[in-house]
């Protein structure tokens, strides 16, 4: 069956030159930038590339030593799991009420999908003008409210004001696959459930729920590598990592590190590092998180 | 028709093509920082420059904040496409300075243009800050500002306090804040931008104390922080006091603090005197001081030390590229240039000649308080604590304490923790960046 369906080329170049534009894509996109770390993550140089040294492994000792290394992983894991969870979460419910609407359906869907037309640096923005404590809207209300606003000093406020933005910019894309996803389901499968006496939050759990598997696995890889590199636009506007180091995620510090504080060597390790961590955690997914899903 | 157009419109072209290579200009690129105001007066000068002679042409592009600004020339001169004159705020200036093969020092640019350069012209500690311990001059100080004391006069009043007389000291600002947050005046009473450039740097250099070892870095680039002796440590107890009940509210890193100040939430405020204009502009009704001293320094006030930028040139342009800067640093030199840089920004000016005009002028007399931050740095001779700071890696120590501060100020440590800490993690960052 496989074999009679496949397409043949008659020339054995073509298929090559087909696939020439994207593989030259990957290599000067990818391949190229990621041997440029590895290089340099072994070297010592000075911030103008004056004078460069070969330093073998000690950037890597240097980095995993450094304890506020290992502060920023837990950084990154709170914030990806929090900022992934609450995304997924409020789409889901989103895109299962909007599913029961009945007139002016477009209209929310349009309005639900807005939001992730917005830049990350805008989307920061736009948070800080509503929450900074020296200038911010809401922030002002919540201070005169008697509440002690103050995410520049408060670690923890500023940690739920950047899962927030990061979390709501999100929540459109999670919104329109949802929504694709409820379209999907056999309607004749939720009425039989029905007329058997299941009731609405039972038919959501034993069919819906299950049945939306794939989407939410396929959206669970999309929000945790959002979460990790996509939100570095909104983490810069809003916190700048700060108070302290309470809101550097990993790749933040890579930046921080390289063109800050101009140190090129870790900052490279620091990136090879990343990248061994997402290999890793793409691995894990699609080995063990995917068996779990149900594609129906 | 067309054909005679064409034809007509690409002899039009070669004519002009021609004549425009006839009389070449050259073009000499100019990385900045300022925004706002400052950023107008970036574009009146160059546009100034480019009328008053046909040779050169200076192009002035905006790159962000200091340090954004700073790494986008760093990265460009990596890639070989580095501009002719880039600034580069005060924290940088170690980082250019060890930098030997990527610049090319002012003294030797300026006297390449014909005119001998004479150093004794400038500012005598602007330019020593700027330059090597040999005494060449190395940048040029385009910006220069000292902190200075800002107060609210309204809220002084509603407060019972004297609107006339700006506090002193620091026990005497604490006071005035206390007063402030107790009578209602305002919901808070003190704010600061800069906590480590005026909490720390001139902390020490005007209350004459060791900021770190070898000179603060002046002398060589070995150094060890001290900024965690008890007088630093009493200094930062008594703002981590204030800020628990709200008298201090903290802004942020660099200026950020500047709104809550010109909202007039918080009453005192302290910041560059290249602040100024933006507080004129706001339109309030604001008073000047000079910045505050530790009673306890038996040597105190010393002298402020120089903040702000200068611009620096990089290595391996054409003759023809120097001469154009030196002819643009020699335009920017002149008297009158210098006299309204000064008069219209609140930063320093930086030649001797400029200063005069200004006071010759009237300019004090009509705006008092503006020669203070002047008087602040001039006003003594540096003390080996007091001529400035100088790592080559200072903004990366200044996160450094950035991030205790922060710690310390949210309740999470107290000052002599927070102080211990940046002077332990500083010195590991001092170390690992000069190779040792």
């Amino acid at each position: 069956m496989a074999s009679s369906t496949r397409v043949t080329f008659p020339n054995k170049f073509l298929p090559y030159l087909l696939l020439a534009p994207q593989l030259a894509i990957t290599a000067i996109f990818f391949y190229w930038p990621a041997s440029q770390a590895i290089y340099q993550s072994v070297l010592r140089e000075d911030p103008f590339g004056l004078s460069t040294q070969f330093v073998g492994l000690d950037n890597f000792r240097r980095v995993l030593g450094d304890p506020n290394y290992l502060n920023s992983l837990q950084v990154t894991v709170i914030f990806s799991v929090a900022t992934a969870l609450i995304a997924m979460a409020l789409a889901l419910l989103l895109a299962v009420m909007a599913d029961k609407v009945i007139r002016g359906k477009g209209i929310y869907r349009t309005l639900l999908i807005w939001p992730y037309a917005v830049a990350p640096a805008i989307a920061g923005m736009l948070w800080l003008f509503l929450f900074n404590p020296s200038m911010g809207t809401l922030a002002h209300l919540v201070r005169s409210a008697g509440y002690n606003w103050d995410p520049l000093l408060n670690g923890d406020q500023a940690m739920v004001l950047i899962v927030s933005a990061a979390a709501w910019k999100q929540i459109s894309y999670n919104f329109l696959f949802f929504v694709a996803g409820l379209q999907s389901i056999p309607k004749s499968l939720i009425e039989a459930a029905a007329i058997d006496g299941a009731g609405e939050t039972k038919r959501f759990w034993t069919i819906v729920f299950p049945l939306l598997a794939p989407t939410t696995f396929f959206l669970l890889v999309v929000n945790t590598v959002y979460a990790f590199f996509d939100t570095f636009g909104i983490i810069h506007a809003v916190t700048g990592g700060g108070p302290g180091k309470a809101t550097e995620t990993l790749v933040y510090k890579v930046y921080n590190d390289g063109f800050v504080n101009l140190i090129l060597g870790d900052s490279a390790a620091q990136s090879v590092i990343l990248m061994i961590i997402v290999i890793g955690l793409t691995a894990i997914q699609f080995r063990y998180v995917e068996r779990k899903v149900h594609y129906g | 028709m067309t054909i005679r157009g064409t034809s007509l419109s690409l002899a039009l072209g070669i004519v002009l093509a021609s004549s425009t290579s006839s009389f070449a200009v050259t073009e000499i690129s100019w990385w900045h920082a300022m925004t706002g105001a400052n950023n107008e007066v970036v574009n009146t000068l160059s546009k100034e420059f480019n009328e008053s002679q046909s040779d050169y042409k200076v192009v002035p592009v905006f790159k962000g904040t200091y340090p954004e600004t700073l790494n986008a020339g760093i990265a460009a001169f990596r890639a070989k496409q580095a501009p002719d004159i880039i600034q580069v705020f005060d924290a940088g200036t170690g980082v250019m300075m060890a930098a030997e093969g990527a610049i090319k020092p002012v003294a030797d640019i300026l006297s390449m243009g014909g005119a001998k350069f004479d150093k004794s012209l400038y500012l005598p500690g602007i330019v020593a800050y700027y330059s090597k311990p040999d005494g060449t001059m190395l940048s040029f100080p385009y910006n220069s500002s000292s902190p200075i004391l800002f107060y609210n006069k309204d809220i002084f009043k509603k407060a019972g306090l004297d609107e006339n007389k700006p506090p002193k000291t620091w026990p005497e600002v604490w006071d005035a804040a206390k007063k402030i947050k107790t009578s209602g005046a305002a919901k808070c009473g003190y704010t600061s931008a800069w906590l480590t450039w005026i909490h720390t740097e001139n902390f020490a250099a005007w209350n004459n104390l060791p900021w770190g070892s070898n000179e603060n870095g002046i002398g060589g680039v070995d150094v060890e922080l001290k900024i965690n002796a008890p007088i630093y440590v009493k200094h930062f107890q008594e703002l981590a006091d204030l800020a628990k009940d709200g008298t201090f509210r903290y802004g942020g890193r660099t200026s950020e603090a500047k709104p809550l100040f010109l909202s007039g939430e918080c009453g005192i405020y302290n910041d560059s005197s290249g602040g100024l204009g933006d507080v004129i502009k706001s339109g309030m009704n604001y008073g000047t001081g000079p910045l505050p001293y530790d009673p306890d320094a038996k040597d105190a006030p010393q002298n402020t030390i120089p903040g702000g930028a200068s611009l620096w040139v990089f290595a391996g342009k054409s003759d023809e590229q120097y001469k154009g800067v030196a002819a643009f640093f020699n335009f920017l030199s002149k008297t009158e240039i210098q006299a309204r840089l000064h008069q219209v920004s609140g930063y320093l000016p930086v030649t001797l000649a400029a200063y005069e005009e200004t006071k010759k002028s009237g300019f004090y007399d009509k705006n008092p308080g503006r020669e203070t931050p002047i008087q602040q740095m001039m006003g003594k001779a540096p003390t080996e604590n007091s001529k400035g700071v100088r790592l080559v890696n200072l903004p990366q120590v200044r996160d450094i304490q950035n991030e205790e501060f922060e710690n310390m100020l949210s309740g999470k440590q107290t000052a002599q923790q927070a102080l211990d800490n940046a002077v332990k993690r500083g010195n590991a960052a001092i170390k690992q960046a000069i190779g040792q």
